[in-house]
């Protein structure tokens, strides 16, 4: 299981990836694999709001829908849209493909979530 | 927890183990697409020992399963297979079953797992005739060789010869050395054969076949939903369940009304002459999105029934559902959004049969 380190990590298995101020989230190694081949991903539209811990979209495996949640609040600046059409990229490479790009309300929010160690205890659980 | 005879064999490859029926059963092992592809085109192994084995035995044995069984089962010659359910009075489902015909005085029920104690209860509270009721279940295993290539597979095993052996039929077969209860029967829509057998047995049969066929994939319980979903067999608790009644759920040919008598009859037979007010149909949508078990269906913001089961179907690469819809809005073509978290998806109806069945019959 891959979990790269200088990421943020969420209890429901999503990344954040923090560049000049702004994040990419995407989902975990850990959870495309327990959700198996991924079919369609549920994006939400661009300066939407988000906030940390609600759910912004939806991941569908051939098995069953899963909501992703945000680990930060803020505003969508972008949207992967390479991810409507190969929804299974998530599944290939987990951490190189994003699924929103979001700017922060506010950076000490990172504080709460999990470093790569931490995460990989809480993949163990 | 219980665990299969095969659960050592399921974690050796690498199988993801999920709950199910109280069974620690494989979900899929490496990709459930590939695992699905395989029984179209090859063959795959299913490890289905969950399912239950109750006997019916003694005298007065027929008269018990017509008692309780929708089908006709005093047609049935010895060696024979049936497809059936048991319902309640007021035509709800109780389970979906296979009964095999062993003789007059002996038959063999195959039962969802979830429902193994339900139905043992319901068979022994009508059970006023003169024969015994035997849950054979923790006894026996089970598994499902199915796929184009199943029979030739199995004749490797056997000098028996298994082209004989048709649809719908069963018999007592030497596999490999050890003896089994076969039968050309399955839940994929392909050809193929269910095994019945002892457990070491069982163990022997599975892991040898893997070990002497490499075209032979195991495949786990999601690759059987998606393979059962496509060629529109029903699954109980979504397309059939205690408030589907088999009529609604289009399996009118698992029901014999020209029987004198058998539990729901009477409500089943009121339903076919007044027509049902609701019934299983084949959606496809138009937009994006995957429709799963349970989302409403709706028309002009009324709901009009709602998904039984969903997925974008790995044969046909068509994001469809088997969805219970009133009537007038069942009609081929008709437009329904179905409310997939708040966002609502265009479908059409259509034919429910996503995918050809490709039986040896």
């Amino acid at each position: 299981m891959k979990i790269p380190k200088g990421l943020y990590y969420s209890e429901s298995h999503e990344w954040v990836k923090v560049e000049d101020g702004t994040a990419y989230i995407g989902i975990t190694d850990y959870a495309q694999d327990s959700l198996g081949e991924i079919v369609f991903v549920e994006l939400p539209e661009e300066d939407e709001p988000v906030s940390a811990g609600a759910e912004f979209g939806a991941i569908e495996s051939v098995k069953a829908a899963s909501d992703i949640n945000s680990p930060v609040s803020g505003t969508i600046v972008a949207v992967n849209e390479e991810l409507e059409d190969n929804p299974e990229l998530i599944n290939e490479d987990p951490y190189e493909n994003w699924i929103i790009k979001v700017e922060l309300d506010d950076t000490s929010e990172l504080n709460k979530l999990m470093d790569a160690d931490a995460y990989a205890e809480h993949c163990e659980e | 927890m219980k665990r299969t005879v095969l659960y050592d064999a399921h974690v050796a490859l690498g199988a993801k183990m999920v709950e199910f029926a109280g069974y620690q059963m494989p979900i899929q092992y490496r990709s459930l697409t590939d695992e699905h592809h395989a029984v179209r085109k090859h063959a795959g192994v299913f490890d289905v020992s969950h399912m239950g084995e109750i006997a019916v035995m003694g005298k007065e044995a027929t008269e018990l399963v017509d008692y309780v069984f929708t089908n006709n089962v005093r047609s049935l010659t010895a060696n024979q297979v049936v497809y059936g359910m048991f319902c309640y009075e007021d035509g709800g489902v109780v389970d979906d079953l296979l009964v095999y015909k062993i003789n007059n005085n002996h038959y063999l029920l195959v039962v969802n797992a979830a429902n193994i104690d339900k139905d043992f209860a319901w068979l022994t509270e009508h059970n006023t005739f003169d024969c015994d009721v035997v849950n054979q279940s923790d006894a026996t295993s089970e598994i499902a060789l199915q796929g184009p290539l199943a029979e030739s597979i199995l004749q490797k095993t056997t000098d028996y010869d298994l082209s004989t052996l048709t649809f719908f039929t069963f018999d007592d077969i030497e596999l490999y050395g050890d003896m089994f209860l076969v039968s050309r029967t399955g839940y994929t829509g392909e050809d193929g054969f269910e095994i019945y057998g002892e457990h070491d047995a069982i163990r022997r049969l599975f892991n040898t076949l893997l070990e002497d066929h490499e075209a032979l994939t195991p495949c786990g319980l999601g690759a059987r939903d998606t393979l059962r979903f496509e060629v529109a067999l029903p699954l109980y608790g979504q397309e059939l369940s205690a408030d589907i009644s088999p009529l609604e759920a289009g399996y009118g040919f698992a029901v014999d009304l020209n029987k004198d008598h058998f539990i729901g009859r009477k409500t089943l037979l009121k339903q076919k002459e007044e027509k049902v007010k609701r019934r299983i149909v084949g959606v496809e949508a138009k937009g994006k999105g995957i429709l799963r078990h349970g989302y409403p269906m709706k028309v002009d913001d009324q709901v009009v029934g709602f998904v039984t089961s969903g997925y974008k179907s790995p044969s046909t690469g068509l994001t469809v559902a088997l969805a219970l819809i009133d009537k007038p809005y069942d009609k081929k073509g008709t437009e329904i959004d179905c409310i997939v978290r708040n966002r609502s998806i265009k479908t059409v109806v259509r034919n429910k049969k996503f995918y050809d069945k490709n039986y040896h019959k």
